[in-house]
């Protein structure tokens, strides 16, 4: 009887030393994802004989002053982050809609539809799926380069009509979800098969198009090789190519402002990312585990 | 009656897909082709599209294949890409697997976990290029976050520091670079194994709970079982990706630092655009590349197509099981 008493008591010590251990590791775990973060928010404030005193101090003497005059400094150069911004924002919403909606339509006529080569088409999205955007790249630059595109956001856009990822997903979600006898009553309502298509099956793929519109919205958003190859003119360079001349020489010792600039671009993340984190986090969990 | 219906509505299978297959064919098939083309010709410089095939022009058909693979810096892109992805998926995998254990302790039920995925997870939406260039400011000399981190704790034990140039030496850049790769994944990785084992049924863990198994037992010999499927799936994605590195390693460093931190993505993208316009022998790194892709994919997607048919014919049987004895 004492013998289990001190066996259950010992394991309960046991019980409150991990969750110790669990708590502790997770907090440093959390200071470390937020580390950075901080410090670009505390030093976008501060001129550079400050940064340069120390990167660690989180207030500055003059805050306000200082951050007017870092963005008096990236506007000078060739950072324009409000142009980034609209470049990035075209870019990511039009492929956006067209990624997810010309997906959805991919995957419906392999699950709604027996066609002759509906296996064939099925097996080839499989296999392509592996092929990484590298190995497109040089022909894809020369293609576009012979045809005079080169700098034009279209051809960063259309490309994502063919995601063979997205496919894939919103196929295996119209597998669980979509029921043939929904379709075949519309049929017999007399409603043609594009109209079935826009009004009846997309409703029914929401979840399914939240989650993939928002990574294929981050994804683009975030994407710089492609753009670093094709914009070269800096009027239509999207925001992370931007972001890239802040690593150049021209802004070398301006760090307050190289500070500030990383800041701007990364603010509009964390507000989205503050509203829709559960979504997303979410949404990560139901791609791996269907995939 | 059934047949006739289903050839009757054949054609909007194509007329679907026939959007999905042009985009395709413009923009990946064509440039694929193309890429593998170029890659046994002479197409270089600056605004050239006119080329030749090389036993044309009195050269080697594969002489830029042999060009990269006998440059010292393709070889040390190579090596470069491989060690920054080692040292960044092992301690990836190995926190993700530590977090998902702690995580989803039935007996522990540690509370906040919501809060602490959403934390670990936000680095991942954020763009790389950004992060990049924000790890490069902190890791700055001779003044950065991490240099007056360190002066400051020498001098708290009374030893004065030299500011250390991280981003002049070899492993340090790789290790940093690494280590800002495993920054942005590592919480994406422990979502999805998370997510893993949620989805095993309770009864198992029950089940093990009554054997007496112990936490470390249970995990390694019930949980890691369940969720090697999606392992695989990180590891495949993860691969792929780290193959692919471009954005962290190119901002973070680019060439400098004697090319400590160059990956083959790099390479291919400096061939072409970084002032050589060597088009062809580009081509020729990035069907390398993809030749590689694909022979490391296809081995993993082999393992992993297996069991997922072994698992589906099970189902299928279970099912025909159960429609006998429903009839």
């Amino acid at each position: 009887m004492s013998d289990n008493t001190i066996k259950a008591s010992s394991i309960k010590r046991n019980d409150i030393i991990l969750k110790v251990v669990i708590y502790i590791v997770s907090i440093i775990f959390s200071i470390m994802t937020l580390f950075p973060f901080v410090m670009m928010f505390a030093n976008a404030f501060k001129s550079t004989y400050e940064v340069q005193q120390s990167t660690l101090t989180l207030w500055s003497a003059h805050p306000f002053q200082n951050l007017a005059k870092n963005w008096q400094v990236i506007n000078s150069k060739d950072f324009h982050p409000f142009v980034g911004f609209l470049n990035s924002f075209i870019v990511a919403t039009c492929s956006t809609v067209l990624n997810v909606y010309f997906s959805c339509l991919t995957a419906y006529a392999i699950q709604a539809y027996e066609w002759k080569f509906r296996d064939a088409f099925n097996g080839m999205i499989m296999a392509i799926m592996m092929i990484p955007g590298t190995v497109t790249m040089i022909g894809f630059y020369q293609a576009v380069y012979k045809l005079g595109l080169v700098n034009k956001l279209s051809m960063l856009i259309l490309p994502s009509i063919a995601a063979p990822m997205v496919v894939f997903f919103m196929r295996q979600y119209l597998q669980a979800s979509l029921s043939m006898e929904i379709v075949q009553s519309a049929r017999i309502d007399g409603a043609g098969e594009f109209r079935i298509f826009n009004q009846i099956v997309i409703p029914l793929m929401k979840p399914a198009i939240a989650t993939q519109a928002i990574f294929a919205y981050v994804g683009s958003w975030n994407n710089l090789f492609m753009p670093l190859i094709l914009l070269t003119d800096k009027n239509k360079k999207t925001l992370p190519v931007m972001i890239s001349l802040l690593n150049g020489d021209i802004y070398r010792t301006e760090y307050g402002a190289i500070y500030l600039g990383l800041f701007v671009t990364v603010l509009p993340l964390i507000v989205v990312y503050a509203f829709l984190s559960k979504y997303i986090v979410e949404g990560v969990a139901l791609g791996g585990v269907k995939s | 009656m059934r047949n006739k219906k289903l050839v009757n509505y054949a054609k909007y299978g194509y007329l679907f897909s026939i959007p999905f297959i042009v985009a395709f064919c413009l923009f990946t098939l064509y440039p694929v082709i193309y890429t593998f083309i170029i890659g046994f010709t002479d197409l270089k410089g600056a605004g050239n599209t006119e080329w030749h095939f090389l036993p044309t022009v009195g050269k080697n058909l594969f002489a830029n294949f042999k060009d990269v693979l006998t440059s010292g810096t393709f070889q040390k892109a190579f090596k470069n890409t491989w060690i920054i992805w080692i040292f960044n998926f092992i301690p990836q995998i190995g926190f993700a697997l530590l977090f998902t254990a702690w995580f989803t302790d039935r007996r522990s039920k540690v509370k906040g976990t919501g809060l602490f995925k959403i934390l670990f997870y936000m680095p991942n939406i954020i763009t790389a290029a950004t992060l990049a260039i924000l790890f490069n400011v902190l890791f700055g000399y001779p003044k950065g976050a991490f240099n007056d981190i360190f002066s400051g704790v020498a001098k708290v034990f009374g030893v004065t520091r030299e500011a250390y140039n991280f981003n002049a030496h070899e492993w340090p850049v790789k290790i940093i670079i690494a280590f800002v790769q495993f920054f942005q994944w590592y919480g994406h990785t422990m979502v999805n194994l998370i997510a893993g084992v949620i989805g095993i049924s309770p009864e198992i863990f029950e089940a093990a709970e009554i054997d007496g198994a112990n936490r470390v037992q249970t995990f390694f010999k019930v949980t890691i079982p369940c969720i090697r499927q999606i392992m695989l799936f990180v590891l495949v994605t993860s691969l792929i990706g780290g193959l692919n590195m471009f954005d962290i390693p190119q901002l973070y460093i680019g060439t400098k630092a004697n090319n400590a931190g160059l990956t083959t993505n790099m390479y291919i993208r400096n061939q072409a655009f970084g002032g050589s316009y060597l088009y062809n022998r580009a081509a020729a790194a990035s069907v390398i590349l993809f030749i590689i892709i694909v022979i490391l994919s296809s081995i993993l997607f082999y393992i992993l197509r297996d069991r997922d048919e072994a698992k589906l014919k099970k189902l299928r049987k279970q099912e025909l099981k159960a429609a006998r004895k429903g009839l």
